[in-house]
């Protein structure tokens, strides 16, 4: 049972005391803090939608809501998922927690402009509140505000699309400082070559952050003066061109996704060595994917739009590019499966979400190839089986890896470890719910149900009856997840510095961090991240 | 921050730019009423990209900045050029 500490590292070290040591703070690790509550709780939030809109799918026909109030909740759970959830998730909640731990700073290159970023997030979270709940009525576009539906609709679309700017606002603020951090604030002795595979994934992903978010800023204002003062930019009786809006989403939103999956690798790029005992098999072949993964998934968006009438010479050029992405993709997976290789395994559970990270990413990643062939996607495409796809990647993927972080780093920075029985048993639920509801969908999808559809055929009744049974096997799963982690980081065991036997310099430094992380002297770092010889795991 | 000390600027050449960007916006309507087929879009996009360069380097002083800061510039514009001509394999062939 827990036992009485009296270190607690930067929960107590602040200049100032109460809420405002944490609503005035410039310590990266309190940022971090704040991001996780507020990621996690908007995490909960849209997962409850999309409970709703699983049973509201349980049968054909109405089930608990109508067509409308059903537009309104896949479109909010989308926007929340997407700009609250996942884009911030792994880099602004772990990246902030970890970056400067990792290359031996005291804090990023800009603290307060972190504080900017957060609150930008929480100004972006408030008018999205807003937006669903006040005025016309939540938007009901989809996340993707597609005109010129999202120019005529009554409901909040230009508030929920400012929301959105604003978030996005946050976004680029963090990739500035990951960007200025790296290059500027690394320690004596971290040379490139000895970068955590996390940072080098935190490094990619902010330069995305920094070069593609601007695109949706203005692609999304220029909704905005459509709505409100009839600009014509994509009304083809005006001159205007609709599908020109789909190019400025894309261009965005689908380096946007390697936002939200690559830090996730770099979380599991950490954890697959720990816990194989192993060095990372390939090391620069791991960086540099990276970055090929940040440079290559920036050029393939109009894959999102091989029905929308684009021409034929674009949909053959973005078909190809889309298949050069899954290279760097798949030298990532081989790599993680090399490291296991040989390794002295031990299944803690952040190796279980490791390992259920690698399978749904494979089963989703290839996925992405069915529907990069413009063929097999003219099939395949705004059905049930896309749904599904991208939640293999996104939530299979980049879900799984933001649970494998919390797994692996939360004791570190509550200084107390969680009960890895329950740990286990809810990620068993969760797994097992996670592919029985997605791979219901992506089977029903294949078989022709469209997505965003309120009702559907009977034939569709019993796969859609599997995947609703396997959402509440997920949400069981999370919920054990959540009370555990939650139980334990306050009340379970205190650990060590180093429960895991981790290399990297974060196992270094006392559970909680102090306040600045290192002390009076900055560390010298003289060995690779993954240079497990003389590493020992403490005793908890 | 390095402090940087440079010659200020005439009044003269911000005055002579100001001229130039209002030429080149006057030259940017006037070939929009003609119809050059896609030779329309060379010229915008051409008369945008030397405009942005002149407020860069003039107004906003990049000219008297390191190389460092000009070779940044220099790769943002190439992305978004990548970025616009790579819609443009849709927009001119569909």
């Amino acid at each position: 049972m827990s036992e009485k500490t009296t270190y607690t590292g930067f929960w107590q070290e602040s200049p100032r005391t109460g809420i405002l040591g944490w609503l005035l703070t410039t310590d990266h690790k309190r940022i971090g803090i704040m991001y996780l509550g507020c990621i996690i709780t908007m995490f909960i939030v849209a997962a409850i939608l999309g409970l709703a809109i699983r049973l509201e799918l349980i049968a054909p026909g109405r089930t608990i809501m109508d067509a409308q109030t059903y537009n309104a909740t896949f479109t909010v759970h989308g926007i929340i998922m997407i700009f609250m959830f996942l884009i911030p998730s792994i880099p602004a909640a772990f990246g902030n927690l970890l970056l400067p731990i990792h290359i031996g700073a005291r804090d990023v290159s800009f603290p307060k402009l972190n504080l900017l970023s957060w609150y930008c997030y929480i100004v972006g979270g408030l008018l999205a509140v807003i937006a669903i709940f006040g005025g016309d009525g939540a938007p009901d576009t989809g996340w993707t505000f597609y005109v010129p539906f999202s120019t005529q609709t009554n409901t909040n679309v230009s508030l929920a699309a400012f929301a959105a700017f604003m978030l996005g606002f946050s976004s680029i603020l963090t990739g500035i400082n990951f960007v200025t951090t790296v290059h500027r604030l690394r320690c004596k002795g971290m040379k490139w070559g000895r970068l955590p595979l996390f940072v080098w994934t935190l490094y990619a992903t902010a330069w995305i952050q920094v070069l593609a978010t601007p695109m949706i800023g203005i692609t999304l204002v220029l909704i905005i003066l459509e709505r409100t003062f009839g600009a014509g930019l994509f009304d083809v009786a005006r001159g205007g061109d609709p599908i020109l809006y789909q190019h400025l989403f894309w261009i965005y939103s689908h380096p946007a996704v390697y936002i939200m999956i690559l830090p996730g690798m770099g979380v599991i790029s950490e954890i697959i060595p720990t816990f194989s005992r192993k060095p990372l098999f390939g090391y620069w072949a791991m960086a540099l994917s990276s970055l090929a993964i940040a440079f290559a998934g920036s050029l393939v968006w109009a894959h999102h739009m091989y029905a929308s009438g684009m021409s034929d010479l674009a949909i053959l050029i973005f078909s190809f590019l889309t298949f050069i992405v899954a290279i760097p993709s798949a030298i990532k997976v081989f790599n993680w499966v090399s490291t296991l290789y040989k390794g002295s395994i031990e299944l803690a559970p952040p190796m279980w979400f490791a390992l259920a990270f690698i399978f749904n990413f494979a089963i989703g990643g290839l996925g992405g190839l069915a529907l990069g062939a413009a063929a097999s996607d003219i099939h395949l495409h705004d059905t049930t089986f896309v749904v599904g796809h991208f939640h293999y990647v996104m939530f299979g993927g980049g879900g799984f890896a933001l649970f494998a972080a919390m797994h692996y780093w939360l004791p570190k920075f509550t200084g107390r470890m969680y009960n890895h029985k329950m740990a286990v048993i809810g990620w068993a639920l969760l797994f097992v719910g996670f592919n029985v509801t997605y791979m219901a969908m992506q089977a029903v999808g294949i078989m022709g149900m469209p997505r965003r559809y309120y009702d559907y055929i009977p034939e569709f009744t019993t796969l859609n009856l599997v995947a609703t049974l396997g959402s509440w096997v997920m949400a069981v799963g999370l919920i054990i997840m959540f009370a555990n982690l939650w139980h334990g980081l306050r009340k379970g065991r205190p650990v060590g510095k180093n429960p895991w036997g981790g290399a990297t310099l974060e196992w270094d430094i006392p559970s909680p961090p102090p306040l600045e992380n290192f002390g009076e002297e900055d560390p010298v770092v003289t060995k690779g991240p993954y240079e497990f010889k003389g590493v020992v795991a403490d005793e908890y | 921050m390095s402090e940087h000390t440079h010659e200020p600027v005439p009044y003269r050449t911000f005055i002579w730019i100001w001229l130039a960007l209002l030429t080149l916006t006057g030259i940017t309507i006037a070939v929009s009423r003609i119809n050059l087929g896609s030779l329309n879009i060379w010229v915008a996009l051409g008369v945008a990209s030397i405009k942005s360069s002149l407020v860069i380097f003039v107004f906003m002083h990049l000219r008297q900045e390191s190389k460092l800061f000009k070779i940044g510039l220099l790769v943002m514009l190439t992305i978004l050029a990548v970025f616009i001509g790579f819609t443009f394999f849709d927009v001119l062939y569909r």
